[in-house]
């Protein structure tokens, strides 16, 4: 990846960041710390791979894809926006009464959402068809679904997972966030799902790890993954679980709550700084 | 009137399949892995490209509909009610219901008629938990006829469908020219001493309490009630008004269900006494399906009884 590249993902990356902080803090509730860890990756995929049109979010040939760890909505809902699949101001309104924004994705109410998720282990059987969908009615798109260390605890996840490699769902690509915290404590304490990528392998998928806040890496993963023929990809992300504000990262705490008005302010600024200092680097 | 032709409502849904699968080249059929017995694999035989087998994995296979639909498929996902509604509740709830996505549940195997599998597979929750999900259309069809009808009405209609059927062949009462109007409850008699509200296997139990109450002087008036939901409250305002008492009659547990949702909308439009007829809030057993349903009072005999009790209960 060209240098020119990485900076304009990184201050992409920092105003999802941004835009997830802003929408957690006005919503005064919401799950800052896992839709920070999944930025990096959401703002690869919807500026380097995915075929979106932000002015037709309904267009049938659209690559999918499904937040299965619905909870991170904030940082799904800062990259579309960043697309302009809507206002950011939008963002400000998260998870108030009649927004268009929901605590957990809409895929009836929110552009660019494209399935309903929040109750976990659902959204990747969803993704299993939409890719069935595709290979079986010879549609052009690939589903890209986005799943928790944590979810992967639900028997269902494993379900699709066999349900995927037996139909050869080669259009799949399934991110694992490994950020190693949920609500809990450390998934590995709570219910380890471990060795989660002999697991994959074992029901017959691609896997892959990858540094999730590092575009190179992103970047030759994701480009390897979509080389990889016969079997669904899963990519074992490594990430950290409130990325890109100091006291939110790797903080179990952080998982579940909303800013006070210093910490907002707080962490606006981080964010700013990392945001000019990449501007900088131009 | 035609033959009467004797048949299980889950093989008039595998027939409307193969049938509506020429006309909708976007149809596609999921299954459990009990294709053989809810009839599916009519479909499967028919048209191998659009049938997929998801293994036992009902969770995971509603999920999977849900995706498909979101990508413009008209998806008919089978297994026993037990499984569809039950195991799978909260996908259908969330994945199908909350983004109204358009997947039909075909659901064999409902109520007691399951017979000698016994009490794990006999399901007398679905009407209940399946009518409470926004949005979603039940349709619990009574004969052939019906069944295969009430099939292609959910094909047409966009948005999640529950139709539940059953596993018993039942004699028809319907015939071909069989006009079936989704959301309408079909007036069967007509009558002025009590209603009889009854849905799926249940309506011929009716017909036939209808006759022997008739017998006896009293006149019934038989509805038969295929949609749950949308329920009909104009048929059952017209019924407790004009005969002052109504007795429903279900293959399911008498909470929640058909009855349960005829008291919800009589007691705000026109509230009479309403006796129900069902498995009094129990589990079943193993037993041939004929034996069973007389023992759960899922019979004519039964209803002539309650039908009976009712008109003490009228003002």
């Amino acid at each position: 990846m060209e240098k020119a590249v990485e900076i304009e993902l990184s201050k992409i990356a920092c105003r999802v960041r941004m835009g997830v902080v802003e929408g957690v803090y006005h919503a005064k509730s919401g799950h800052p710390g896992g839709s920070l860890s999944i930025a990096d990756t959401l703002t690869y995929l919807y500026e380097k791979v995915m075929r979106v049109d932000p002015k037709n979010p309904q267009m049938p040939d659209r690559d999918r894809l499904v937040l299965s760890k619905g909870h991170c909505a904030p940082a799904l809902y800062a990259i579309l926006a960043e697309k302009g699949f809507f206002p950011k101001e939008e963002l400000k309104k998260l998870r108030h009464t009649g927004a268009m924004l929901q605590g957990h994705p809409d895929m009836k109410g929110t552009p660019g959402v494209d399935m309903s998720t929040g109750s976990l282990g659902q959204g990747i059987s969803a993704a299993c068809g939409m890719a069935l969908s595709a290979k079986r009615f010879h549609e052009p798109y690939r589903v890209y679904a986005i799943l928790g260390d944590g979810e992967i605890q639900e028997g269902q996840v494993w379900e699709a997972a066999m349900f995927a490699a037996h139909y050869g769902l080669d259009n799949l690509i399934a991110v694992v966030d490994f950020n190693g915290l949920q609500i809990d404590g450390a998934v590995k304490d709570v219910m380890s799902p471990e060795p989660v990528t002999d697991k994959f392998e074992a029901f017959g998928w691609h896997v892959l790890t990858m540094d999730a806040h590092d575009f190179q890496d992103i970047e030759r993963t994701f480009q390897k993954a979509l080389s990889l023929t016969g079997k669904p990809v899963a990519i074992i992300q490594k990430s950290i679980k409130g990325k890109g504000v100091s006291f939110m990262e790797n903080q179990v705490s952080w998982h579940g709550v909303a800013p006070s008005e210093q910490e907002y302010e707080t962490a606006m600024k981080e964010l700013k700084a990392a945001l000019d200092q990449w501007e900088a680097k131009e | 009137m035609a033959d009467v032709i004797k048949k299980a409502t889950r093989e008039s849904y595998g027939e409307a399949l193969c049938e509506l699968g020429e006309e909708y080249p976007n149809l596609v059929v999921l299954d459990a892995d009990l294709a053989a017995a809810t009839k599916t694999g009519m479909f499967k035989k028919k048209f191998p490209d659009r049938f997929f087998d998801c293994g036992i994995a009902e969770a995971d296979m509603m999920g999977v509909a849900a995706g498909m639909a979101a990508t413009g498929k008209l998806v008919f996902a089978s297994s026993f009610a037990m499984f569809a509604a039950g195991r799978a509740f909260e996908i259908i709830r969330n994945s199908i219901g909350y983004p109204h996505l358009n997947v039909k549940i075909g659901a064999t195997h409902a109520g007691i008629s399951v017979g000698e599998d016994g009490a794990t597979h006999q399901c007398c929750e679905d009407i209940a938990l399946m009518r409470v999900i926004p949005g979603m259309t039940v349709i619990n069809p009574a004969d052939h006829y019906e069944a295969k009808a009430a099939v292609r009405a959910a094909a047409q209609l966009d948005g999640p469908v529950y139709l539940r059927l059953g596993r018993l062949a039942v004699p028809a009462f319907h015939d071909a020219s069989y006009q079936f109007q989704l959301g309408k409850g079909e007036l069967l008699t007509e009558g002025s001493d009590v209603s009889i509200v009854a849905t799926g296997l249940m309506v011929g139990e009716a017909l036939a309490a209808a006759e022997l109450l008739k017998n006896q002087g009293i006149s019934a008036r038989v509805i038969n009630l295929h949609t749950i939901k949308p329920l009909d409250e104009e048929i059952l305002a017209a019924a407790a008004r004009e005969t002052g008492v109504i007795v429903t009659v279900e293959e399911h547990n008498i909470i929640g269900g058909m009855g349960g949702a005829v008291c919800e909308a009589l007691a705000g439009i026109c509230p009479v006494p309403v006796v129900r007829v069902g498995v009094n809030d129990r589990f079943g057993m193993s037993g041939p399906a004929k034996e069973l349903l007389q023992v759960f009072g899922l019979c004519a005999e039964n209803i002539v009884e309650k039908a009976k009790y009712a008109l003490t209960l009228k003002k």
